[in-house]
């Protein structure tokens, strides 16, 4: 797949009209992978003018923030900064809620100021402009989907609607857990918890969460953060239930219905 | 005799506001024990709040049925008031009802109004004594409501129903007034007490209604009830900025800046004190006032994933914790003039690591809050504590904070892999 880095743009004179920030899951998890080549492939088709930071794109510090750990945080961030501003970055979108939030809430005190949006919410352009067009047939038509709330892209910062609409846009059946939007149930990740064991207690959170998504019934669970799509994944896993719903990112969904 | 329960009267009501004065003033300087932290711009963004969250009660109204019960009480709690007005003038000067010649067919409406509130808040109070006692709502049987907090509830809302009840029955017993809700118990009255007697019920009625309101005025601040007040100040203090966002802290800013640009250090720059919290006192004012003013409702704790999955976090109960601390402390500093270490502090003696490990900083308690009380800005103070100033972080933390640090990334992968999926 044919990714241009800011280094190589840059080489050749050229500025990207938008940054793609893959994160450390978009890049180094599996799973997470096929996200990002998904949203890639989006942004080719597109004629989107793109470039990656590629091996000088370093971890946000979202987890060891969240963990408690600031100076690991300001390094990082400090570091980031300096690469974003000596490239002269002006807008940013990302895959990750959680680099989405730091980047767009926590930088800027610390002299990281830009524009930045999430994929979604970039998708939901994408097509309102007529820039991605789906095909008549595409094979999402008429499917019902529920959708999960990641917390760092729905209460953190109040972005409910972009998924639903791009999920809308693809004629799917959006069928709403019982706690969604404001009131959504966190996948169990957030504050570092992808990194460690959960404490005791009754029940896994991600088991929680699989269970009101399986009882929609519905043929897909949509996320819109790699995190978020693990969790809920394992949760499903767990049951071990042959009917269960696949669980997709909005991005995946958009690639395969792409023309 | 006349005279004499004049002075009683005015002595009482001198020493009911005075006591209550001085207990504010303590909160207050409790309060601001805490670090600074400035919460003043955007004025009129944080009139808005106040507006919407404190007098609109726009958060309570997600529940609607609760939200309007919950209305009537505070609605019922301010318009009831201003007949105090006249009960203290009555107090004072030894006079009945001074209002009601001059005011005339005002008077009658608004001491209508007031017995029809009276009333509603009655029930009110009679149906969220039953959520709480009978249907045994979940969040109210928690076991962060042991003991006191419980029984502080079930207080507030028994004061509220006698003081409603003595409102009432004062005007029933006074035969020279007919007001809409009392009439109807007068006829009872006069067919069982003579001219004598109902003046007494009267009397006793009046001064139990007002010695009730003087009291439950002082219960106040040692109570949840306290939120009447602070709801206001939370609200116009609540943070501006989208919640995901993690307050800054310059100094530690400032430490990696220096250590990467050794330039730019001052010569005499002072090593910062310490870091996160592991006491009350070293939160912010706010997170401190968020503490008083937290009514117990438990609308947090029911939305933590934590929580109702069965671990041990439960951000009612940081709120709560947090606010006996304090509460601790400034006994404490009013004792000895200056803090006397007492053994113990809010980090490990009051909330413990495992609560604070269980946090997923999902936002659904700071969402849920009806009066922007954020649980997780004290999560996060204690977690920074725990980690940078006690190093005590579970090891898969550690192996994270490492791999961020040598691999830039919180896994153990090759930085140069970062861009392997373009060629996968």
């Amino acid at each position: 797949m044919k990714v241009l880095t800011m280094a190589e743009m840059m080489a050749s004179g050229e500025q990207p009209e938008i940054l793609f920030w893959v994160g450390c899951a978009g890049s180094f998890d599996q799973r997470a992978q096929k996200i990002t080549k998904a949203f890639a492939t989006i942004l080719n088709k597109a004629g989107v003018k793109y470039a990656i930071l590629g091996k000088e794109e370093a971890c946000t510090g979202d987890p060891a923030r969240r963990a408690g750990n600031e100076f690991m945080f300001q390094m990082m961030a400090y570091q980031n900064i300096q690469i974003l501003n000596g490239y002269n970055i002006k807008k940013i979108v990302t895959t990750c809620p959680h680099c989405f939030n730091t980047l767009k809430n926590e930088y800027p005190v610390l002299g990281g100021n830009y524009d930045v949006i999430h994929h979604t919410q970039f998708l939901q352009e994408l097509i309102e402009q007529g820039k991605i067009k789906f095909t008549d047939s595409n094979e999402w038509k008429g499917k019902t989907i529920t959708y999960h709330d990641s917390c760092y892209l729905g209460r953190a910062n109040e972005i409910y609607e972009a998924p639903r609409k791009v999920l809308e846009s693809l004629d799917m059946e959006l069928k709403e857990m019982k706690r969604c939007k404001s009131k959504g149930l966190c996948c169990g990740a957030g504050g570092a918890q992808m990194f460690k064991e959960e404490e005791k207690g009754e029940k896994r959170i991600n088991t929680e969460r699989a269970e009101e998504a399986r009882a929609r019934a519905t043929d897909f669970v949509a996320s819109a953060c790699p995190f978020c799509n693990t969790m809920l994944s394992d949760g499903l896993k767990v049951a071990e239930n042959q009917n269960d719903p696949a669980v997709l990112d909005i991005a995946e969904i958009v690639a395969q219905a792409i023309k | 005799m006349g005279l004499i329960s004049e002075i009683i009267f005015t002595l009482i009501t001198l020493l009911s506001f005075g006591i209550f004065a001085q207990k504010i003033l303590r909160i207050r300087h409790s309060i601001l024990l805490g670090k600074t932290a400035e919460l003043n711009d955007h004025p009129g963004q944080r009139w808005r709040n106040v507006i919407l969250l404190a007098l609109g009660q726009k958060k309570m109204f997600q529940k609607p049925i609760v939200a309007v019960l919950h209305l009537i009480l505070y609605i019922g709690f301010i318009i009831i008031n201003i007949e105090l007005l006249e009960i203290i003038v009555d107090g004072v000067l030894g006079t009945h009802r001074i209002f009601s010649a001059s005011m005339g067919g005002l008077y009658t409406f608004l001491i209508n109004t007031f017995e029809i509130l009276a009333l509603l808040v009655t029930i009110a109070c009679v149906v969220f004594l039953i959520r709480r006692n009978v249907i045994k709502l979940k969040r109210f049987i928690s076991k962060d409501l042991e003991g006191w907090p419980r029984s502080d509830a079930n207080y507030i809302l028994i004061i509220e129903i006698l003081l409603m009840s003595l409102f009432l029955l004062m005007n029933s017993a006074d035969h020279e007034v007919s007001f809409m809700i009392s009439k109807n118990f007068t006829p009872w009255l006069t067919a069982n007490f003579d001219e004598e007697q109902l003046l007494l019920v009267e009397k006793t009625a009046w001064w139990l209604h007002i010695i009730g309101i003087y009291t439950f005025m002082n219960y106040l601040p040692y109570s949840k009830h306290l939120h009447i007040v602070l709801a206001f100040p939370n609200a116009y203090y609540a943070p501006l900025v989208p919640s995901g966002t993690l307050h800054n802290m310059p100094d530690i800013q400032n430490e990696v800046l220096y250590a990467m640009q050794p330039e730019l250090a001052p010569a005499n720059a002072a090593a910062p004190e310490s870091f996160g919290a592991k006491e009350a006192t070293e939160l912010s004012w706010k997170n401190l006032m968020d503490a008083y003013s937290c009514s117990e409702c438990g609308r947090c704790t029911d939305a933590c994933p934590a929580n109702s999955t069965g671990k041990l976090l439960s951000p009612r109960k940081i709120m709560m914790a947090t606010r006996d601390r304090i509460e601790t402390i400034s006994k404490n500093i009013a004792v000895n003039k200056v803090f006397v270490p007492d053994g113990k502090t809010l980090l490990h003696d009051y909330i413990t690591v495992e609560e604070l490990r269980a946090c997923t900083t999902c936002n659904a308690c700071v969402q849920e809050c009806p009066i922007s009380i954020s649980p997780l800005d004290i999560i996060i103070e204690l977690r920074r504590s725990l980690v940078m100033e006690q190093s005590n972080a579970p090891q898969e933390w550690n192996s994270m904070f490492s791999n961020i640090e040598n691999n830039f990334a919180p896994w153990k992968f090759s930085p140069d892999d970062r861009d392997a999926w373009t060629k996968a």
